[in-house]
């Protein structure tokens, strides 16, 4: 494959931009409702 | 509901207000428009080259204006802000369009006495000459420009303006909106100093952009303002 | 697996779960299609490779931006206002930025390989540049503080002022660009034949990155509601630390 350090790192970045964004929404989820009611939760 | 002369009314007292303390505080004379020259300058030093001045000086005046708007902008704010008194008269109801037309219309005339300081300077320092059509063409593209940029400005302006840490956030909301005015009024600037062998008659269909984005703005503006400054 | 569905912690439900899984399927297939499998195109050669993750990402962005817009207008004309949708507006506004700056990044690699320049001033370009710049504008009037309500409205108003403006920047832009242009360089919107399978992939590509947004503000959406109400609650404890100083 022609340019495989470019297509590569483009879809290197795009993946791991998108994890990484994420896993810092999941985490900061985990985090708050740990003392969050379920009314404040309604989702659940 | 207010009707369309008690807003005018009121327009004109907060416009007659803003030039008043301008006029006593003088901080346009006194600080904004040497910080502006000097702007001028330091292009002139960072190009370092006659030929390339007198090419770009439509695209500097523009961006030396933009800069020293911030500024100005930032003052008319503070002003208000310091001792609550946009807060004041929203609590005593008063139409938030009326507000917006007065401050954009004091802001409008700030910045075209800077526009025009900053026209002479080019000018002056970068070696422009101009005829007499061009001139004119000149003196239009000024008026229409410095109506959105007042728009836009007094809107981004009372949102950014005012409590703490909200400063920096001005250039940052400002910057992206006025760039179709930073794009016309060069162009159009261009044709009127004949730079880079631009006819004057190539000027016009950018005013004409000029006035497309400065009545879009006045209308947006108006409507806007309230709920953007409403605290 | 059983025992998180019953006892919930997080954003996470068993139907965003359902569609993670399958948005991680999705991808591990878009790799497999778009890296191995798919041939190369006969203009841009494997370079080609690059557009199965570039072109899924500006249209999120752009799905992001007008479901911000109209989240937005949602918030502003509903009668209770219900604070859901600027939730929504932000996080879709959030999600958006993110993905705009994917796509600049690997369209100015895409450029690199195919025009020799990382940057041109084409109209497209340029005004995508300028979307990044406004949405980041749009983010930060989110963080100014205040009530919750007034962060809704004072965003609400921004965003529908920015899909105003969007279009006069582009048109502005556009027509310098026009006027202006003297050498032209390679058309990015000039149509490239694609066989089957590279259609597949760019279309497999379209979807997986729809359910990874799906997914993304849906649970963007419900930690900002956390956010609020961890806001809410130190608003509330402070008022009654207040409360018990007066009375003592």
């Amino acid at each position: 494959m022609d340019h495989a350090s470019f297509i590569i790192g483009s879809w290197v970045l795009t993946f791991a931009s998108v994890i990484g964004y994420a896993v810092y929404v999941i985490r900061r989820g985990r985090e708050l409702s740990k003392n969050a009611t379920s009314e404040e939760m309604p989702w659940t | 509901m207010s009707t369309v002369s008690q807003r005018r009314r009121v327009a004109v007292a907060v416009a007659r207000k803003d030039l008043t303390i301008e006029w006593n505080s003088r901080i346009l004379v006194n600080q904004v428009a040497p910080f502006a020259a000097i702007v001028m300058v330091l292009f002139a030093f960072a190009l370092d080259n006659d030929g390339i001045l007198q090419r770009v000086a439509p695209g500097l005046v523009w961006l030396a204006t933009l800069f020293s708007m911030l500024v100005v902008i930032q003052r008319t704010f503070a002003v208000e802000s310091a001792d609550g008194a946009l807060d004041a008269l929203r609590v005593a109801g008063v139409d938030p369009s009326a507000i917006f037309a007065g401050k954009s219309l004091a802001l409008m005339v700030q910045l075209f006495a800077l526009e025009l300081l900053l026209v002479g300077t080019a000018v002056v320092l970068y070696g422009v000459n101009m005829t007499l059509v061009g001139f004119a063409e000149a003196l239009v593209t000024l008026l229409a420009a410095t109506v959105g940029l007042a728009c836009v400005g007094t809107l981004y302006g009372g949102l950014a303006g005012g409590a703490r840490g909200r400063e920096t956030l001005l250039p940052l909301l400002l910057l992206p909106v006025v760039a179709p005015v930073l794009i016309g009024a060069t162009r159009a600037t261009e044709a009127a100093f004949g730079s880079g062998g631009t006819k004057v008659s190539e000027g016009w269909p950018w005013i004409v952009l000029l006035l497309v984005f400065a009545v879009i703005f006045a209308a947006v503006g108006s409507v806007a303002f309230g709920p953007l400054v409403d605290e | 697996m059983n025992s998180a569905v019953t006892t919930p912690r997080g954003t996470g439900t068993r139907n965003t779960r359902i569609l993670g899984v399958l948005t991680i399927i999705l991808m591990v297939l878009l790799t497999f299609c778009g890296l191995i499998f798919s041939g190369e195109d006969i203009n841009q050669g494997s370079t080609v490779r690059i557009m199965y993750v570039h072109v899924p990402s500006i249209w999120v962005a752009y799905l992001a931006f007008g479901m911000t817009a109209l989240c937005s207008a949602i918030y502003l004309s509903g009668r209770n206002r219900s604070l859901i949708w600027d939730r929504f507006s932000g996080a879709a506004g959030e999600i958006g930025v993110l993905f705009v700056a994917v796509s600049l990044v690997t369209g100015s690699l895409w450029g690199r390989l195919t025009w020799g320049t990382y940057w041109v001033w084409d109209a497209r370009l340029t005004s995508t540049a300028f979307l990044f710049i406004t949405y980041i504008g749009y983010l930060a009037v989110r963080r100014l503080g205040g009530t919750h309500r007034q962060r809704a409205r004072r965003s609400a108003v921004l965003a529908l002022i920015a899909i105003l403006e969007i279009p006069l920047v582009h048109f502005s832009v556009n027509v310098w660009r026009t006027l202006h242009q003297k050498a032209s360089v390679a058309d990015p919107n000039a149509k490239v034949a694609l066989d089957g399978l590279m259609l597949f992939s760019l279309f497999l590509g379209l979807i997986a990155f729809t359910m990874l947004f799906a997914w993304l503000v849906i649970h963007r959406q419900r930690s900002l509601a956390l956010e609020d109400a961890v806001a809410d609650r130190g608003l509330d404890a402070a008022i009654e630390a207040r409360r018990e100083e007066a009375t003592n």
